[in-house]
């Protein structure tokens, strides 16, 4: 790892609901560093969406509000940041695309408008350049005919289109990194192919950094360098792909592992899947001790009474569990 | 087609276009080719698996089946009788033999309805229950059988998660004891370590109750750990067909191999050669002719821009519907 | 965007609650929607006035013993007194008695005429939308006519046309009552139609009503147990406000002289006769005229806090 571009560290990012505090981000660090790719994997609640908004405060407050932590951009805290230098910030620096690319476009505008928009605001240029660049970002996401489709509304693209579409956007401005938050998980796998793919062409040619969101270890597995495991609000496992898929530690990441069918020849036989069983704990009142400690095989009486600190185990990685 | 025995369900000819009128004379302007010729048998006991992308008729078939969709035309041979045919009495005994899961388990439940009232409602319809007593002891029972706590029967839908719901769902289908259930994409909307819990769910109910299973899904790896066979669809029409095994190791259709090759592995040791399709599936509403597939197939010829390419039989229980690969 | 997150959090909660084993405790949805409406504080301050408004006109009369038609012209028009709380009218009536009266009038055309329209709009909208195709359309097709005529002088023409003929049938106040009634309910009845009709046809589609056809259940237990229960929510919103909607056309035909015959003083009326004397009796017209305020504005507070209460998002 070289200079790291964003540190989370030691993050708590919670929510006021009506029946409490919910813990939805809990303590959770990472780095990220140049030109890297991290992947964040969970399900659904583990707090992996919410760290990415965090990143970019995108959290509406209240009800959300950072209880601790920092968010470390190249030197800079953004927590304390003014919206103002926040907005300066948000894609020019920092990008995201999200899972659904039908609602993260204004459908009353045309897609040429709306990179276009985001080049005249961050880049000050005309009218005209600014839509000649927009084509060119069109061209650059492989969108055919891109000269004519710039000035077709978001409604006239597919789902895999519109997601290109998004894509261009948040590239407009050359970010150094790139926060992906599910982007393939409305698509379909041949869609989902493309898309990934291009991902993986763009940031060859920028070089920009991606926090990759998912909760799809087969994406994980082929897209990312680095991964994050989140359960609960926290962090559980850290290690770079080949590590975490080859020796994971954490019982969680194993059986998340394990619980999934896959298509090569590895797993023949009409063996049963593993499962974990039970369900996510609540955020309201987390368990104390280990918040995996109810599903798992392993548990035993410290997991329950204290929590497991994130810790090293090999060089880059990273397990919180005692055992 | 391929089966020894009399198959349990045979389509034939399945299609279902639907129209989309417009104007003021509600002209049909549009007709959509949802489903277009479909056939395929399920044997008794077996898992036939359903796959392909969003908008290739995959649920519509299945609903067709049961006909909560009228089929425009077709055939549906269950226990020796057409299905098509059957009158609004007759159905409704067949609704006792062929059951249905939901992919979406929040939408599948009637939130005004307790867990109880949801799976007792089948015994009630069909009177399967002489009093109140034996209702509850079958709900309880039921509820048993999937994996949940008996006093959960007074409970709402709102209080249980995903992969709960989607027990209840499950055990909803139970009820009646059906030979067929039609499973539509039960397991997309899981988290993936629910998802486990509720394919190995399935396998234990179709063994202790030998159950048939149709199992309609997009994720070719959840499908081909449940299928026994497996049918490709591709906008309305079925590609391919083979034994679960023989279709992924030896895809002939290029549909289907570049299905495959598409869907990512969660190994980061393995690396494969991928087929990334160009472009997108088809409007349905103006299918390409010929075989549909022509428009982004990466061998295509100019016949198959011109003629429909038969399902046929190229190895033993392997069909398959292109010109160029049999 | 960010405001999606709490919500699939208290989802999360709720999975947390079903997981672990604790002893039964179901969450009844009616307890869940008075959880929600609660939170609405000015729906519960409504709530509370509404209900004073109603114990007022209900158990007034045992109370104020005062009769509503005793005239006494040497009290004629006074203002708020100790003996007149309300102060008099031109023919020293007491002002009090006759709002608590008058009230029970106004509110139970209120509540008649809510009942009708939502009674025939809900079996119009479900028509509709259950059935489809040319029925359908004929259906809307009628509910856009009827929304397309004017309301008022189509009122004041049936009031004209029909007033005598029902005064001779039922009486003269009933007479009244049941057209009024009848007039103002057949002309709200649209829009709840168009409501259930839009929610049937949403529902009609929603995966748990196509497991209860997979189960064989037929058409009319399809409606009775699965669609019309999860239509209502919208509906009993519409319904509040209709209510409100009904107390201020009986003031305005009252007020127009139309309506109640004199001597049955609904608050419409009472405005009606006082608009000669605002200038030297005001308060003959601002206790009326608070009443019909107050009442109007607290049901549709109420009819805020039930839309939050019972939001169909919120439990589908």
């Amino acid at each position: 790892m070289t200079e790291a571009l964003l540190e989370i560290k030691d993050l708590k990012t919670w929510f006021k609901t009506d029946d409490g505090m919910v813990r939805a981000v809990d303590g959770v660090s990472m780095t990220i560093a140049r030109g890297e790719t991290l992947a964040v994997v969970g399900e659904s609640g583990c707090g992996k969406t919410v760290t990415a908004r965090s990143v970019l405060k995108l959290i509406d407050m209240p009800p959300g509000r950072f209880e601790a932590g920092q968010i470390v951009w190249r030197g800079r805290d953004l927590i304390p940041l003014p919206a103002a230098d926040m907005d300066k910030i948000r894609a020019r620096e920092i990008a995201m695309v999200f899972q659904e690319p039908m609602t993260s476009l204004n459908p009353v505008y045309t897609v040429g408008d709306q990179i276009a928009e985001s080049l005249r605001t961050h880049h000050g240029l005309s009218r005209k350049e600014s839509i000649d660049g927009a084509v060119e970002m069109l061209k650059l996401v492989q969108i055919p005919n891109a000269e004519r489709r710039v000035h077709d509304y978001p409604h006239q693209f597919s789902g895999g289109m519109r997601q290109r579409v998004v894509i261009a956007i948040a590239l407009a401005c050359k970010p150094q990194l790139l926060i992906a938050d599910e982007p393939t998980t409305a698509l379909d796998v041949t869609i989902q192919a493309q898309i990934l793919e291009l991902l993986g062409d763009m940031k060859a040619k920028f070089g920009m950094a991606i926090m990759l969101i998912t909760h799809a270890m087969g994406v994980v597995a082929e897209n990312a360098q680095r991964v994050v495991v989140m359960y609960a609000g926290k962090v559980v496992e850290e290690a770079p792909v080949e590590e975490l898929f080859g020796n994971p530690r954490h019982p969680y990441t194993q059986g998340l592992i394990r619980s999934i069918p896959r298509v090569d020849a590895r797993t023949r036989g009409h063996a049963r899947l593993e499962q974990i069983p039970g369900t996510v704990p609540s955020l309201l009142n987390p368990p104390a001790g280990c918040r995996f400690a109810n599903r798992c095989r392993f548990a035993t009486d410290p997991c329950r009474d204290s929590e497991p600190p994130l810790r090293q185990v090999a060089p880059n990685h990273k397990v919180a569990c005692i055992l | 087609m391929n089966t020894q025995t009399a198959p349990l369900l045979s389509a034939r000819g399945l299609t279902k276009h639907f129209a989309i009128k417009g104007g003021i004379f509600a002209r049909e302007v549009h007709r959509i080719h949802a489903v277009d010729g479909v056939s395929f048998d399920i044997a008794a006991g077996e898992t036939l698996g359903l796959v392909g992308e969003s908008g290739c008729g995959k649920s519509t078939t299945g609903r067709c089946i049961l006909r909560l969709i009228e089929p425009s035309s077709g055939e549906v041979w269950f226990q020796g009788r057409d299905v098509t045919k059957l009158d609004a009495d007759a159905l409704r005994g067949l609704r006792r033999d062929m059951q249905i899961i939901f992919q979406d388990p929040f939408a599948s439940l009637n939130p005004r309805h307790t867990v109880g009232g949801i799976i007792g409602e089948a015994l009630i319809i069909h009177g399967l229950s002489r009093t109140r007593a034996e209702l509850d002891d079958r709900v309880v029972q039921l509820l048993e059988t999937v994996g949940l706590q008996p006093d959960h029967r007074h409970r709402f839908p709102h209080e249980f998660s995903g992969g709960q719901r989607q027990r209840i769902g499950i055990a909803r289908a139970l009820a009646v004891e059906p030979k067929l259930i039609i499973c539509d994409e039960p397991v997309s909307a899981l988290d993936v370590s629910i998802q486990a819990q509720v394919i190995n769910l399935l396998e234990d109910l179709q063994e202790k109750f030998g159950l048939t299973y149709l199992f309609i899904a997009h994720d070719l790896s959840v499908v081909e750990h449940i299928s026994d066979r497996v049918a490709v669809m591709y906008l309305g029409r079925v590609v391919e067909i083979a034994p679960s095994r023989e279709l992924y190791d030896n895809p002939r259709h290029p549909y289907t191999e570049a299905l495959l090759s598409a869907v990512p592995i969660p190994d980061p040791l393995v690396k494969r050669k991928r087929i990334v399709l160009q472009g997108d599936v088809p409007n349905p509403i103006r299918p390409p002719t010929g075989c549909r597939f022509h428009t982004r197939c990466p061998i295509a010829e100019a016949r198959c821009s011109q003629e429909v390419p038969e399902l046929e039989q190229s190895s033993d229980g392997h069909w398959v519907a292109c010109h160029l690969r049999r | 965007m960010a405001g999606s997150i709490p919500a699939s959090l208290s989802a999360d909660q709720a999975t947390g609650a079903a997981a672990t084993d604790r002893p039964s405790r179901p969450v009844s949805l009616a307890g869940e929607a008075w959880r929600r409406f609660r939170k609405h504080r000015l729906a519960v301050v409504s709530l509370i006035v509404l209900a004073l408004l109603i114990a007022a006109v209900g158990l007034g009369p045992l109370l104020w013993k005062v009769p509503i038609n005793d005239i006494d012209f040497g009290a004629k028009l006074r203002g708020p007194s100790l003996g007149h709380p309300f102060g008099t009218d031109d023919l020293g009536q007491d002002l009090l008695a006759r709002l608590i009266y008058g009230g029970r009038i106004s509110i139970a055309v209120g509540l008649a005429a809510m009942f009708v329209a939502v009674t025939f709009g809900v079996m119009i909208g479900a028509i509709a939308g259950m059935a489809s195709g040319r029925v359908d359309a004929v259906l809307m097709w009628i509910t856009d006519l009827f929304l397309s005529l004017p309301q008022l002088p189509l009122l004041l023409l049936v009031i004209y046309l029909f007033r005598d003929t029902l005064k001779n049938l039922l009486g003269l106040e009933m007479g009244v009552f049941v057209l009024i009634v009848l007039v103002i309910g057949g002309l709200r009845w649209m829009p709840v139609a168009r409501l259930v009709r839009a929610q049937f046809l949403s529902l009609r589609e929603k995966e748990f009503v196509e497991a209860a056809r997979a189960l064989g259940a037929s058409r009319i237990r399809l409606v009775i147990r699965h669609i019309l229960p999860n239509a209502m929510g919208p509906v009993i919103v519409a319904g509040t406000i209709d209510v409100a909607a009904a107390i201020i056309a009986e003031s305005t035909l009252s007020f127009l002289g139309l309506g109640f015959p004199p001597d049955v003083p609904t608050w419409g009326r009472v405005l009606f006769d006082a608009k000669d004397y605002l200038d030297i009796a005001p308060h003959w017209a601002l206790f009326p005229g608070a009443a019909i305020f107050l009442t109007v504005l607290s049901i549709n507070f109420i009819g805020d806090g039930l839309r939050d209460a019972l939001d169909p998002r919120r439990v589908l």
